[in-house]
């Protein structure tokens, strides 16, 4: 029975835990890039850089407080910071949307058109983002960092594995918890969220009901500023910030996006939860967990890894490429491809 | 035949007089060593511009054709290492054997059970224990060649024949790697088939990154053998040592001195050894980029570049005309993944190593879409024109934004935390210029600098 019990902590602290809190920040990265799909149709590349610049105006803010010596005790001084980070990113997305974006939505120009502008966009914020604050790898979470450590764990309850509970990943599920109740809540409740619902799901039918289109699109670039903000400042908050990873970020959280079903938003929460899952099951090792619950007789010898960690980001495609083939709409049916 | 416009011989003027300005104002070595690469970046982008200008077919997959290209060059130009051979190649047999069972096993269930939910859990299964049974042959194979000489070996080697082959090879290595996704992908609407590729592409870059055995992965190959001879073999020649004196022989009878003399002698070998090499890599990347061209060319102005543009401008009726959109599609996404395979290998070729850490999105793939775009997709020439002025400004960006910068911040004394950070970040400011010139080319010609031309007949 003990064993039983050890080996469920080895799958909490290592797969259960991490997976969630990976998966919130995905979930909400794929959010974004939904709502910019659903309302202005198209697959916004520059989502990751938002998510950057978001975290950078965070981190910038956070030091400013730092050296202000203002702080929020056990809490890291980041979540201080995260309201102006929001605004900022909120003014991003507003401008690069009057600049670049609008032209091409009156146009009426195709998807594929709008992808490659929002290559350009990602490009110019790529740019501003390395002049700012360079390239390093920037760590700027402060406050206590554990909850609860892996040793204290093991005196309290006296097994032989310890779980131990980052705070920056309790943060990450609690503002993602606020964060998907408060957006649901938009969509389904109110008018404008039912508006952008309406518009998402016929532009034309829309427009006839008396729906401005502009303003539509204004609540969506807050919602996508809202939502890259915080996600881009949580994965930097639980990881370390640095520019170069959101380049990479953004194909899973497209995967997750699609592989939920494209343009629905549950649809994309849930993805984010199905890719950081799989990434983190198919690599970790399973060893340890067959140890306890296996007899020592028909313990396992090799590491029992289904693949290597190398390959990490590699799953997150091969899910979104099986997905793609079996069911092309996604898990919740979304837009039909 | 081929005519230019009047536009379009100002347009290759242009391309020549920057290489001859900056050979005149930084030095004939760095204008050939860019020029090099804008020939490398010009097959890239006819690669692309053939399938995305031609078809409409998109391709965000450049990066891991790429680096097919690049593995070809190792594969064929690298000596075979015997010991690897013997002590993992027979494991590495068994487990690929195993492979073509496994998948003819699926393949076989998929013809026979009917039922879907069947074939699922069928295939499921046998996909799993198959993957089990050959990972362990394969895993022991593996291992035992990495551990053969870690530390300059590793891995299985290559052929060991002249590299100049591997540029066939790297196109074909890119093609059979685009037909697998072509045949996956291909049937998705343009943005989703842009992200998928992006996704495929990197898995074929981490497994080369992986993948010990086979590529040395993030160990990286170096000193692979040039298609050209070496600075220092030309250095010692003595047919070389006589045309740079025939070449300079007004310089060098003005000095008198026989060791000043002798010592100038030195440097004008040195120097043009080095020129010589990277002319003889122009001249032999310029064949092929004009022979790509004229293919390229010739196939647009053919009833089957016909039929592609129809494909592309209206899917459903070349559809209803009889056209296999399906296969021509395909047929178009690999030829296009071929000749950016070839690009791949030029480029480990031209760099005498290859590093699969290298290949980034952002610079093998973005870029080259920016090529593209800017240059004037469904025009080869227009390509051509991209891959030189793109790649051009990326490389002078640098100093064009250090001369800005110091210009604008001369008021300000030199250790100035403000001039100091921006000068500091002189490298990101290219990012900037790319994502300007991008934005600024959609906006304002969306059709590119050199434009289609609208054939009418």
């Amino acid at each position: 029975m003990i064993d039983f019990l050890n080996s469920i902590i080895v799958l909490l602290n290592f797969i259960i835990i991490p997976g969630i809190s990976y998966g919130s920040q995905l979930a909400l990265g794929a959010l974004g890039v939904t709502f910019v799909y659903a309302i202005l149709r198209f697959a916004n590349f520059a989502h990751g850089e938002i998510m950057s610049f978001g975290a950078m105006i965070t981190i910038l803010f956070t030091w400013f407080f730092q050296s202000q010596n203002i702080g929020l005790g056990i809490l890291p001084t980041a979540l201080l910071a995260l309201p102006v980070g929001i605004i900022a990113t909120i003014i991003l997305c507003i401008i690069s949307d009057k600049f670049v974006f609008q032209y091409y939505r009156y146009q009426k120009s195709v998807p594929v058109v709008l992808a490659m502008v929002s290559i350009g966009v990602m490009f110019v914020i790529n740019a501003i983002i390395r002049i700012i604050i360079g390239t390093e790898t920037i760590k700027f979470s402060d406050g206590q960092k554990f909850i609860m450590k892996a040793k204290q764990f093991k005196v309290m309850t006296g097994f032989n594995e310890g779980l131990a509970l980052k705070s920056s990943q309790v943060i990450t599920i609690f503002i993602t918890i606020l964060l998907l109740t408060f957006t649901f809540w938009f969509l389904q409740k109110t008018k404008t969220g039912k508006s952008m619902r309406a518009f998402s799901d016929n532009e034309d039918l829309a427009l006839l009901s008396g729906i401005n289109p502009d303003r539509v699109v204004f609540t969506t670039w807050i919602i996508v500023g809202i939502l890259a903000c915080v996600a881009g400042s949580l994965y930097g908050l639980d990881k370390s910030y640095k520019p170069i990873i959101y380049l990479n970020l953004v194909l899973p959280i497209f995967a997750s996006a699609i592989v939920g079903g494209i343009g629905s938003p549950f649809g994309a929460v849930v993805g984010g939860y199905v890719i950081a899952f799989s990434e983190i099951m198919v690599t970790y090792a399973y060893k340890k967990f067959f140890v306890y619950l296996l007899p020592s007789s028909i313990e396992p010898t090799g590491l029992v890894q289904l693949l290597s960690t190398d390959y990490k980001f590699a799953v997150s495609f091969s899910i979104l490429v099986i997905v793609l083939l079996i069911r092309p709409s996604g898990i919740f049916k979304g837009r039909v491809l | 035949m081929m005519k230019f416009e009047r536009y379009e011989w100002l347009a290759i003027t242009i391309m020549i007089s920057l290489f001859i300005f900056v050979g005149f104002i930084q030095g004939w070595s760095v204008s050939l060593v860019i020029l090099n690469m804008c020939i490398i970046s010009a097959i890239m982008t006819m690669g692309v511009n053939i399938s995305w200008g031609y078809a409409g077919v998109i391709n965000f997959g450049v990066m891991g054709f790429l680096a097919m290209g690049g593995l070809a060059a190792v594969l064929v130009s690298y000596p075979p290492i015997a010991e690897s051979w013997q002590a993992g190649g027979r494991g590495l047999g068994i487990s690929f054997a195993l492979f073509i069972v496994l998948v003819i096993a699926v393949i076989y269930i998929n013809k026979t059970v009917i039922q879907k939910r069947n074939r699922y859990i069928l295939n499921s299964l046998i996909i799993f224990f198959g993957i089990l049974i050959i990972r362990h042959f394969y895993l022991n194979a593996t291992h035992n060649i990495e551990d053969v000489n870690p530390a300059i070996a590793g891995f299985l080697g290559g052929l060991g024949l002249p590299i100049i082959f591997s540029w066939i090879v790297g196109g074909l290595f890119a093609a059979g790697v685009a037909f697998i996704i072509g045949k996956v992908a291909l049937g998705l609407r343009s943005d989703y088939l842009a992200i998928v590729t992006l996704g495929i592409s990197e898995i074929v870059v981490s497994v080369l990154k992986h993948e010990e055995w086979l590529s040395r992965g993030v160990k990286n190959v170096i000193g692979l053998k040039r298609p050209v001879p070496y600075e220092i073999d030309l250095q010692n020649a003595d047919w070389f040592i006589n045309l740079v004196t025939y070449l300079n022989s007004s310089k060098l009878n003005n000095i008198i001195d026989v060791s000043d003399r002798q010592q100038v002698l030195n440097n004008l070998i040195i120097d043009g050894s080095g020129i010589f090499v990277k002319l003889s890599y122009a001249i032999l990347f310029l064949i092929v980029m004009l022979i790509i061209f004229y293919f390229a060319n010739k196939a647009q102005l053919s009833p089957w570049g016909r039929m592609m543009r129809a494909i592309r401008d209206n899917e459903t009726a070349a559809n209803a005309m009889g056209k296999d959109v399906v296969k021509q599609h395909l047929i178009i996404f690999v030829i296009g993944a071929a000749i950016v395979g070839v690009a791949g290998a030029m480029l480990v070729t031209l760099d005498g190593l290859f590093t699969p850490s290298g290949y980034r999105p952002l610079r093998f793939t973005f870029i080259i879409w920016i090529m593209v775009i800017v240059g004037g997709s469904g025009n080869n020439l227009g390509a051509i024109f991209g891959g030189f002025v793109i790649w051009f400004s990326w490389i002078e960006a640098a100093p064009l934004t250090t001369f800005i910068i110091n210009q604008l911040t001369v008021g300000l004394e030199p250790t100035n935390a403000l001039k100091l950070h921006l000068l500091d970040s002189v490298p990101y400011f290219r990012y900037l210029f790319m994502g300007l010139i991008l934005l600024l080319i959609l906006r304002y010609r969306p059709k590119g600098i050199i434009p289609e031309k609208v054939r009418h007949s």
